[in-house]
């Protein structure tokens, strides 16, 4: 196998959980809920989900598991930012506190215990191509899967009714309620969606990536998702393009460093944030500042009766 | 985050312990990772739960486990004020946190792992992982056929930089062509990214892996790909039975009671400790998936640093420039070189991150 080939793979595989984590917290955003909770759920995910798989040998009830536990721990989220109208910004933080203890005493058990990583796909034929084989044809289901939300995503937002509807919430959600749309199921909906691609995530990395369990193993991932969507500036397509330009970054330091190409590994760790803090000063050095963020994004809506 | 409860369970613990408990010393801990690492951290529990079998009617203990090291000045004072009387931190990063709190609590008793400041009441000690270190160099050099080995390296620190050196000594000693191409994960915990360092590693020709850094994810990359590597901190062969050739296993149940023991008794001194294999402070897990002969020189080299007759950094030490080594400790370098290296040895193809 090519190195290109080779370290093209290791850069999906690094940026397939910021994928798919940053795409559901997209969602939640367009449709102006701030949850910062994206760090816990991905830690609860990846417990849940390596604690079903081992338990029921199934990768695939692990794969469930591990988004049901998203969704759950995003419905209480929920609760309390649309039902009792609590700040997003604390309860999100909370969110992330609570998920990383939880994520604790649910994988305590596990700790030590390894299996088998969900096998790549292989379609005779094809993987087999030489130079590029194993990059289209040979990656894990989940690589498939995140660009199929991504183009779901991208479908969902700008061609389909309902998100239209999401991100005219996410934009105005007074206007939209006194045009009669339905702000609080839109949102919930929507929160569940990101909870869920958030436990997904999890599930990638315990299951996939490093099939093991420990504390700490999402180590800032739901950080960098968040930081994503803003760099990306809500929009689905740069999403994906940030995900494997954040995760190129990543890995390709590690190869410039084991070729010893004398790069300062400590910059291109920090490179995930200062380009958002780049994006976001474009963002709003530029004419469209209105057109970024959506316009209710992180306040509290409790409708008039 | 977690430690903030953690610390806020502490204070409460120390607010609601009867006035009957208070006869026993409490014995604090501070762990940069979780327990459940398998690894470094996890090893350091184990000395605790040493001290709770050995000592648990005289002793109570509490941990902090995931302290961030830029930020771990409030844990430790938590547990300095919530009545603990010896606090152990247990990373490199800790120390210079440590240094203020023990200023402030002369009363409490302080021991730093890895470090090298000392006060009156502020003790370090460390283990000897580079005798570790050169006995796989020595495995390493035996075994690859790429005479490639591919190195995750945590941050550059001295302890660091000394388990290179003496893993390249090793290797050097039995292969002289052999190439070590070092990444720096700049982390001590984040499995993703040591894997992601393995596979960069592997991509670029290395068949055989080691680490400095904590989870076992290095290991498991090898193991899919069917190469080798060595296990940090505790016997990491459960994450890949194919692929692990032995693991340094740190071992500190035996100094934690003993230090425990000596607070208990008044004989408590503020000093330095640094073992190794003799001091059983340093263990190997045992050699796997190699041929006996290879095996038997392992087992042999062990045998020769734990008795003395070998030392790692045995003069002359060359560094990378060509450049010998001022002796300072006799026949081998001192102490306070290996705790202070901050250089590479000669074929190390690499420069040294500042």
């Amino acid at each position: 196998m090519d190195i290109w080939q080779a370290v093209l793979i290791t850069v999906i595989t690094a940026a397939t959980p910021l994928l798919i984590a940053a795409l559901g917290e997209l969602v939640v955003e367009r449709a102006g809920v701030l949850n910062l909770g994206i760090e816990g759920m991905m830690a609860v995910g990846a417990a849940c989900g390596f604690a079903a798989a081992t338990l029921s040998g199934s990768s695939a009830l692990g794969v469930l598991a591990a988004i049901a536990a998203g969704v759950a721990l995003s419905a209480v989220f929920a609760l309390l930012t649309l039902g009792l109208a609590t700040n997003q910004v604390a309860t999100g933080l909370a969110l992330t506190i609570v998920g990383l203890g939880l994520s604790g005493l649910i994988g305590a058990g596990f700790v030590g215990t390894s299996r088998e990583a969900i096998p790549a796909i292989r379609i005779p034929g094809l993987t087999e191509l030489p130079g590029v084989g194993r990059l289209l044809f040979g990656q894990d289901p989940f690589v498939y899967l995140s660009l199929a939300l991504a183009i779901a995503v991208l479908w969902f937002l700008g061609r389909s009714r309902a998100g239209l509807t999401l991100r005219s919430i996410g934009e105005n959600h007074t206007s939209a309620h006194w045009l009669g749309l339905p702000v609080m199921q839109v949102r919930l909906l929507a929160i569940l969606f990101g909870g869920g691609c958030a436990g997904l995530a999890g599930a990638y990395l315990s299951l996939v990536y490093t099939p093991f369990w420990s504390p700490g193993m999402t180590a800032g991932r739901g950080w960098i998702a968040l930081a994503l969507v803003v760099f990306a500036s809500w929009k689905p397509l740069r999403v994906l393009f940030g995900a494997y330009l954040f995760g190129g970054a990543t890995v390709l330091q590690l190869h410039a460093q084991a070729a010893s190409l004398g790069f300062p590994s400590q910059v291109m760790s920090a490179f995930p944030y200062v380009a958002t803090i780049v994006a976001l000063v474009i963002m709003s050095a530029g004419r469209r500042k209105a057109a970024a963020a959506p316009g209710s994004l992180g306040t509290s809506f409790v409708p008039d009766r | 985050m977690r430690t903030l409860f953690k610390v806020a369970g502490a204070i409460a613990a120390g607010l609601a312990t009867p006035a009957a408990a208070a006869d026993k010393l409490k014995v604090g801990f501070i762990y940069v990772g979780p327990i459940g690492d398998f690894g470094y951290s996890y090893q350091h529990n184990q000395g605790r739960l040493a001290v709770e079998k050995a000592l648990g009617d005289k002793v109570e203990t509490t941990f902090l486990e995931n302290v961030p090291e830029a930020d771990s000045e409030r844990s430790i004072e938590q547990l300095a004020r919530t009545g603990h009387k010896l606090i152990f931190t247990t990373s490199f990063g800790f120390m210079e946190p440590t240094v203020k709190v023990a200023k402030k609590y002369p009363n409490v008793l302080f021991e730093h792992a890895t470090g090298y400041k000392r006060d009156k009441n502020l003790a370090t000690y460390s283990a000897k992982f580079h005798e570790g270190r050169y006995v796989q160099g020595v495995i390493a050099g035996k075994l690859t056929k790429s005479n490639t080995i591919g190195y995750v390296a945590s941050f550059p620190i001295p302890e660091v930089v000394s388990g290179i050196n003496a893993f390249m000594l090793g290797a050097q000693s039995v292969n002289p062509a052999i190439k070590v191409k070092i990444v720096w994960a700049n982390t001590w915990f984040d499995p993703g990214k040591e894997a992601d360092a393995a596979k960069a590693l592997l991509d670029q020709g290395a068949d055989i892996i080691t680490q400095h850094t904590d989870s076992p994810a290095p290991l498991q990359q090898a193991e899919a790909r069917g190469k080798l590597a060595f296990g940090q901190a505790s016997d990491m062969i459960r994450f890949a039975p194919k692929a692990t050739l032995t693991s340094i296993v740190d071992n500190w149940n035996d100094y934690y009671v003993a230090r425990v023991k000596a607070a208990l008794d008044g004989t408590w001194k503020s000093e330095d400790t640094w073992g190794g294999f003799a001091a059983n402070m340093v263990n190997m897990a045992p050699f796997t998936n190699m041929p006996d002969d290879v095996k038997k020189l392992a087992t042999d080299t062990e045998a020769a640093i734990k008795s003395g007759a070998l030392n790692p950094f045995k003069c002359p030490v060359v560094d990378q420039d060509g450049k010998t080594v001022e002796c300072k400790g006799g026949a081998n370098l001192s102490d306070e070189q290996v705790l202070g290296m901050a250089f590479y040895v000669k074929g190390i193809d690499d420069k040294l991150p500042k």
